[in-house]
């Protein structure tokens, strides 16, 4: 059964009678139900495209950090063959909030770089809820230098909250991984491809999301400071975070508009949960797409129009 | 001038509706370490670093620029136009109405001043972030006149030296704000392929994207003694974590002792540091005296 969003009632109303009916004539096979089944089943489908065509900043926000929201691994067991995760920075030791590694992707190869948030409990402690320390923003860098050297294209899959704030993370340099791990991104004389699939999570993000061409799916946002945080700083009032997902400008819509990304790869209706399988598809089109368009400029002119790419963001507004 | 003028002008001026901006409100300062109380203008001689305890006080980025150049000559660098407040944003105040009182306060466009001139012989590129303009946070004016900076670094073919005070990255501008991490990585690249020296000089406090990005890319990094400097601060660790945090944690000290600076150096030392750094890395003879001092260590 589906986790229902406070604001999905009326969808969750409709498919709990639904259900109801389709149980009832389990129980019974005299009762045709199936009429009735069949209009609730078009009102339900109804009433969630009306919802989602209109989702707020903070619903957005909402069905990005959706529990049963696709995360890495859903698309890297979908979109790449032979996918093989490497671990460690060596340096000081492996993260498995961020995933790196190598992989065919429709048959070429490629490093693939990412924040795993888990699913479950245990998974969720595994990969930090996807939030990555220094070693994680270091084996990234190691990937990146690696398919630079070997001329492979990088895709990376970015979905965090942010940059994990604890002591280790601080006295072992988050902000310098962080900066690396950027730096890295723009000197790199391979593709670079990035898609924020859920959170963009400031720092945390930016670090591996720094790509020739930058996608969003059309319920993912990108900020510079989570809604809590903004309206804890800026309103001194944690619980004002509806507010400031709105006067942020965190969603894909926002972001195209400001020329930061290049587009938005669109959900099914209900948002990429209802339909995992689609919608990673569609991502793989896009990014297969940019991929072999980057692929076609040599290494120094990738990188001098990747630069110039950032440079150019803010000066059109 | 006397002592009386000394205490009487800025009051009379405040009655004539003449603000002074080079005097502060508060003629007298406390040192936050020691409570011990210094007179403004016994503050300012000694670069804002208490006389007594050798606390650094935060220093306002246009006496930095006077202090650290030769004579204390050097040539502004224009703040670039850019879009104002893209976002449209509002908190509890207007970004704008924000933007107007800093602007008011503290006769600058934004937090960036820079200048090029020469320090000890040395012609570089200083960028100062001034923390009184909204606590020194980085948006699209900021990054700009980084980027510009940069650039007439290179054409200059001259040093960088930076001094990051900030909070981070400016909240009322959104992701464009941290548009600004890639885009002033790029620039500090672009520095370094030129075969350019690029020196960063932390000051109290460095923090958030400003940390996450050129603050933490120098090729030599110096900080103040007792500098606050980290990603991310001590609220949100203690909110996410529930314990109490180590005392010195994200100090200069602590960042020496972690690896992530290459020295704790006094205010009235930095200049002499830069240029002795600078010429090295640029393969300049040292100066006479500087020469002289260095074969009499090797000779001890």
């Amino acid at each position: 059964m589906h986790n229902y969003l406070d604001f999905e009632k009326p969808i969750s109303d409709l498919e709990g009678k639904i259900h109801e009916l389709k149980k009832l004539k389990e129980e019974d096979e005299s009762i045709d139900t199936s009429d009735e089944v069949g209009r609730l089943e078009v009102r339900a489908r109804e009433a969630m495209a009306d919802i989602y065509s209109k989702l707020s900043p903070w619903q957005k926000t909402q069905v990005a950090r959706h529990p049963q929201r696709p995360h890495f691994l859903d698309y890297a067991r979908q979109l790449f063959e032979e996918f093989t995760p490497l671990a460690g920075d060596r340096k000081f030791a492996e993260d498995e909030a961020i995933q790196a590694g190598l992989g065919r992707f429709r048959g070429e190869a490629v490093a693939i770089i990412g924040q795993e948030k888990g699913n479950d409990t245990k998974s969720r402690l595994k990969h930090n809820f996807g939030s990555a320390r220094p070693e994680g923003y270091r084996k990234a860098i190691r990937v990146m230098e690696m398919a630079d050297r070997f001329g492979l294209p990088v895709i990376t899959l970015i979905d965090t909250a942010g940059a994990y704030p604890g002591i280790g993370a601080e006295e072992r340099g988050q902000a310098e991984a962080i900066a690396r791990s950027t730096e890295m991104c723009l000197n790199i004389r391979v593709p670079i491809v990035s898609v924020v699939l859920g959170e963009g999570g400031s720092g945390g993000a930016i670090a591996i999301a720094t790509g020739d061409r930058v996608y969003m799916l059309e319920h993912a946002i990108y900020s510079v400071i989570s809604p809590e945080g903004a309206a804890s700083i800026l309103w001194r009032d944690s619980t004002r975070a509806k507010e400031a997902a709105s006067n942020m400008k965190i969603t894909a819509e926002d972001l195209k508009g400001f020329g930061i990304i290049d587009g938005i790869i669109p959900e099914p209706v209900g948002g990429a949960h209802r339909d995992p399988a689609a919608v990673i598809g569609r991502t793989g089109d896009v990014i297969a797409a940019a991929i072999k368009e980057l692929s076609a400029k040599p290494g120094d002119q990738l990188r001098k129009d990747r630069r110039q790419r950032y440079l150019n963001i803010g000066r059109q507004l | 001038m006397n002592w009386i003028t000394n205490y009487v002008r800025p009051k009379i001026n405040s009655m004539l509706g003449r603000p002074d901006r080079d005097v502060p409100e508060n003629l007298w300062i406390k040192c936050p370490e020691t409570g011990e109380m210094v007179f403004h203008r016994d503050l300012e001689e000694n670069k804002w670093v208490i006389p007594a305890s050798g606390y650094h006080m935060k220093m306002p980025a246009k006496a930095r620029l006077k202090d650290l150049f030769d004579d204390g000559v050097y040539e502004a660098l224009q703040q670039p136009k850019v879009a104002q407040d893209p976002l449209k944003f509002r908190d509890s105040k207007k970004y704008t109405d924000r933007l107007k009182e800093s602007r008011t306060k503290t006769d600058l466009e934004d937090t960036i001043v820079a200048g090029v001139g020469k320090v000890r012989g040395v012609k570089l590129v200083a960028v100062v972030h001034e923390f009184s303009f909204m606590a020194g946070s980085l948006g699209i004016a900021a990054g700009e006149a980084i980027i510009k900076a940069f650039e007439r670094a290179i054409a200059e073919k001259c040093p960088l030296v930076m001094f990051p005070a900030s909070g981070g990255a400016r909240m009322q501008e959104g992701i464009l704000s941290l548009m600004q991490l890639p885009r002033t990585t790029v620039a500090v690249e672009m520095l370094k392929e030129a075969g350019l020296p690029y020196i960063v000089v932390l000051t109290n406090p460095t923090t958030g994207g400003v940390t996450a990005s050129y603050a933490m890319l120098g090729d030599i990094h110096l900080a103040e003694p007792g500098a606050e400097i980290c990603f991310a601060g001590k609220r949100v660790i203690e909110q996410t974590i529930r314990e109490k945090l180590p005392e010195g944690f994200q100090t200069s000290e602590y960042l020496l002792e972690h690896g992530m600076v290459d020295m704790v150096v006094k205010r009235h030392d930095i200049p002499e540091t830069l240029a002795r750094l600078l010429k090295i890395l640029m393969k300049k003879p040292a100066a006479a005296s500087v020469t002289n001092g260095a074969v009499a260590i090797a000779a001890q």
